[in-house]
């Protein structure tokens, strides 16, 4: 009896404080605008731990564009790698390279950054015992593979093809010519590191010390991240704004609700479901622009009854019994472009892109396309099998929507199904383990914003994303010489006489080039993505 | 008593081990974990391999398991593949899920319970059919229907609470998620309680009570509600873990970053270590609740006992 008192007593207390704590709050606490204003913005939980070799999705590499900066910067406009902390990059044979740094740079917490602050970062992002993720970045310096063997251990520290030569230059020695290696430096890999990330490792993890124009205020894993303006930032893109605080939201549409409640200013992925209501909601703070990102499909070529002589046809076939217009008209709501090469937009002309390189490949022709694929022998087994990771992203709609445009264009409602795998860890399984029985959903995102990088890992032979196991000789001898080439406009059309064949062979059907979308309060003001789909924080306002 | 507790305790373990072996050999069926974390490029050979060897996933199922088992008892959950302990996002998770957990339990036992009385000493009228026609639609519809439309209600439309919950989660953030994951037991609770207290209301010990000219209240709050309580309580002690693990959707819908985010995240990742860490310790939960609920019963009903 004196036990049930008790309990009633305490429920009524635990009553009090709720409605106390219930009425104590409402009114969120109004921050300040102007140059010192926060933006907030949502997030996702970076998968990987975060150091720059180690990070190879949107949501860490959002944090590493803000707090980095490396010797070269991509234009947030127009993609142009431009020099950061580079002051010059010598070479006069595209294989050794001479870098010498800016002077008067320093990490956040004061130490200078030195070439040595390059030459540490890369050798540790390069050594297998690091595990990090993007170590085949530094793949094509010499010495790589004494750090980072294919198997068995390292024999090396260091690579040998990297030497300190001053306080502030240092020379690179790559294994083969690459004209369009300095281009690459711009990628967040390439960072420097201050020697704090060598000597308390867990707590730099804790608290990233960069070189950017924001550092890290305060990071709650899995949660928050607070950055801050770092005012003795020497670049000339300053932040101008306080700071960002970075939040993660477990489901986009939360942080959607939360943006259309006013309680969050920037949203950089706009969830498909809303897209409808977008513009209404937000008028002209809604951002629709093209990002480095290409959606195809890839075949499996290591299965015989997909690589027989003259199936080209079938391919180019099935490529112009795709609708692009309507499934990225409809599916997407316009926030993709339907492919007209292999690239993407980002590049410009300059840099690569032809929207008449695929030409009538890739355009909407049912006649064309079922007299192409009985040309071409048929589809191997009777019936294409597309698969997908079910897990994320809306897959399932388009796939469906695919196969029902090439169902419609061949006359046989059995032509095509989707093929659904669990997650997405399992879907990458069995691509690794070649076990793709049809052709399959491939996505590439930029690393940087080069012709080559979305040519060379994709289509070369054993290349490092060549999913599908495609090769192709007259393909890799244009590729090894467009990077021997030293003048940059004959590189690049070089590498669209490669990106010729990858058409003439239709090695995977390009579908459409994939928008950056974001939307953002009113309360900020000079908002953009980049060509990674990044938004642009340090020139963001805040009114 | 003591010795009942201590067999109970005991009980526990071979339970304990059967889960967390079954719960183990389901992740691992998913496959090779390793190949989602390179993105949609391969990992190359030697950095997977390095990777495998570094979460053990190189060795056979059975050893991992016993390896695993081993660390547990020092207390070592293992690592996230993000690099964090699992026990720190243990650390992080479990405080949040708790106090949403606590909420929603206290609306059951206060909103459940009162108008589970209320309904029952009034049997047949108005109040009585008006309750249960409003817990016959909570139990009907989703929660993620309730969530959704009070976070668009609430939240956008009247601005009365933030859609969404801070990394904080205070207590009064989590009044309005709480209601929403405490919905559908509310409603049974208040069935519970109702069917329950109308059932004794004609128990002979009611009416000696009445008859020996006990207050009114008295009569309600100390004999009937007293007895009447033992299925309620058995419902809400199971409750308490079924509430801890499926706060899934409750929580991906107000942005909560508690245990059922980071089952979730687990699952998409396929990391076993921290699936298996955060459902060990929801195993263990249910247990200790369910042992307390039997404990519970003595305090209720003296008849009850434990030798």
């Amino acid at each position: 009896m004196h036990g049930a008192t008790h309990l009633t007593r305490s429920a009524c207390v635990c009553a009090v404080a709720v409605v106390l704590a219930a009425t104590g709050c409402g009114g969120g606490g109004g921050a300040a605008g102007g140059p010192d204003g926060i933006v907030t913005s949502s997030w996702g939980d970076p998968q990987n731990p975060l150091e720059p070799a180690n990070t190879n999705e949107v949501q860490g590499g959002k944090v590493l564009d803000m707090i980095f900066r490396g010797l070269k910067r991509y234009d947030p406009r127009t993609g142009e790698a431009e020099d950061m902390l580079a002051e010059r990059i010598e070479t006069g044979d595209s294989t050794n390279f001479t870098v010498t740094i800016k002077n008067g740079w320093t990490f956040s917490n004061g130490e200078p950054v030195t070439a040595k602050s390059f030459v540490d970062a890369w050798n540790y992002g390069a050594h297998l015992k690091n595990n990090q993720r993007n170590a085949y970045f530094f793949g094509y310096i010499d010495g790589y593979d004494d750090v980072h063997p294919e198997s068995g251990q390292p024999t090396a520290r260091t690579m040998s093809g990297l030497k300190v030569t001053g306080d502030r230059t240092f020379t690179v020695k790559l294994t083969q010519k690459f004209s369009t290696w300095p281009e690459t430096l711009g990628y967040a890999a390439f960072s420097p590191l201050p020697s704090t990330f060598f000597s308390d490792h867990a707590a730099w993890l804790a608290k990233p010390v960069g070189n950017g124009p924001y550092a890290v205020d305060s990071y709650a894993r899995g949660s928050q991240m607070s950055l801050r303006r770092w005012d003795g930032y020497p670049g000339d893109d300053k932040a101008r704004n306080g700071g960002v605080d970075l939040t993660v939201y477990t489901d986009n549409n939360t942080a959607y609700t939360d943006l259309t409640a006013g309680n969050l200013d920037l949203v950089d992925d706009v969830p498909a479901a809303q897209l409808r209501n977008v513009t209404a909601d937000l008028g002209d703070r809604y951002i629709n622009t093209p990002a480095g990102i290409i959606q195809t499909l890839a075949f499996p070529y290591y299965d015989p009854d997909w690589n027989k002589p003259g199936q080209e046809k079938v391919r180019k076939g099935l490529s112009k019994a795709i609708n692009r217009q309507q499934i990225t008209d409809t599916i997407f709501q316009k926030t993709r472009t339907p492919a007209k090469d292999w690239t993407s937009p980002v590049l410009g002309p300059d840099g690569g892109y032809d929207d008449g390189l695929c030409g009538e490949a890739c355009t909407y022709d049912p006649a064309a396309a079922k007299k192409l694929v009985a040309e071409g022998g048929g589809i191997p087994g009777g019936q294409v099998r597309i698969a997908y990771n079910a897990d994320s992203g809306s897959h399932k709609e388009w796939v469906d929507a695919v196969c029902n445009s090439i169902n419609n264009a061949l006359g046989n409602d059995k032509a095509c199904v989707g093929n659904p795998v669990g997650t997405f860890a399992d879907y990458r399984n069995q691509i690794t383990a070649s076990k793709m029985t049809g052709p399959f959903r491939a996505g590439w995102q930029m690393d940087y914003p080069l012709i080559q990088n979305f040519l060379q890992p994709l289509y070369y032979t054993n290349a490092s994303s060549n999913d599908g196991k495609w090769n192709n000789e007259e393909f890799d001898r244009l590729i090894d010489q467009a990077n021997a080439e030293t003048d940059p406009a004959r590189a690049i059309d070089t590498f669209k006489r490669a990106e010729g064949v990858v058409r003439d062979q239709m090695a995977a059907i390009p579908l459409w080039y994939q928008n950056g979308s974001a939307g953002y309060s009113d309360r900020i003001a000079n908002v953009s993505l980049n060509q990674f789909s990044v938004p642009v924080y340090e020139e963001i306002t805040v009114n | 008593m003591g010795r009942y507790v201590i067999r109970r305790l005991l009980q526990m373990i071979p339970v304990f081990i059967g889960a967390t072996l079954l719960i183990f050999l389901m992740v691992n069926v998913m496959g090779d974990p390793i190949a989602g974390l390179c993105g949609q490029r391969e990992c190359d050979p030697a950095t997977a391999a390095q990777l495998r060897k570094e979460f053990g996933l190189d060795k056979p199922v059975w050893q991992q398991y016993l390896t695993y088992m081993g660390n547990l008892f020092t207390g070592d959950f293992g690592t996230a593949f993000n690099g964090q302990p699992v026990t720190e996002l243990m650390a992080d998770a479990f405080p949040v899920t708790i106090r949403l957990t606590l909420v929603a339990i206290f609306f059951e036992v206060v909103i459940g319970i009162t108008l589970g009385v209320l309904t029952g000493l009034r049997r047949g009228r108005p109040v009585d059919t008006g309750v249960l026609l409003l817990t016959l639609v909570v139990i009907a519809v989703p929660t993620f229907v309730t969530g959704l439309l009070l976070q668009l209600l609430l939240g956008v439309e009247w601005g009365w609470i933030r859609p969404s919950v801070s990394s904080e989660a205070t207590l009064d953030e989590l009044i309005v998620p709480g209601l929403v994951l405490a919905a559908v037991s509310l409603a049974y609770v208040t069935r519970l309680t109702r069917t329950s207290i109308a059932e004794n209301r004609r128990a002979d010990y009611v009416r000696t009570a009445i008859a020996k000219g006990l207050p009114r209240r008295r009569v309600i709050t100390r004999h009937l509600l007293r007895n009447s309580l033992i299925p309620v309580v058995t419902f809400i002690g199971a409750d308490i873990g079924a509430l801890m693990g499926g706060a899934i959707v409750t929580e991906r819908i107000f942005n909560i970053h508690g245990v059922g985010y980071q089952l979730y995240q687990g699952i998409l990742r396929q990391n076993t270590q921290t699936v298996v860490g955060f459902v060990t310790v929801l195993v263990l939960v249910f247990l200790l609740v369910n042992l307390l609920v039997d404990l519970l019963y003595a305090v209720l009903d003296p008849r009850i006992r434990y030798a």
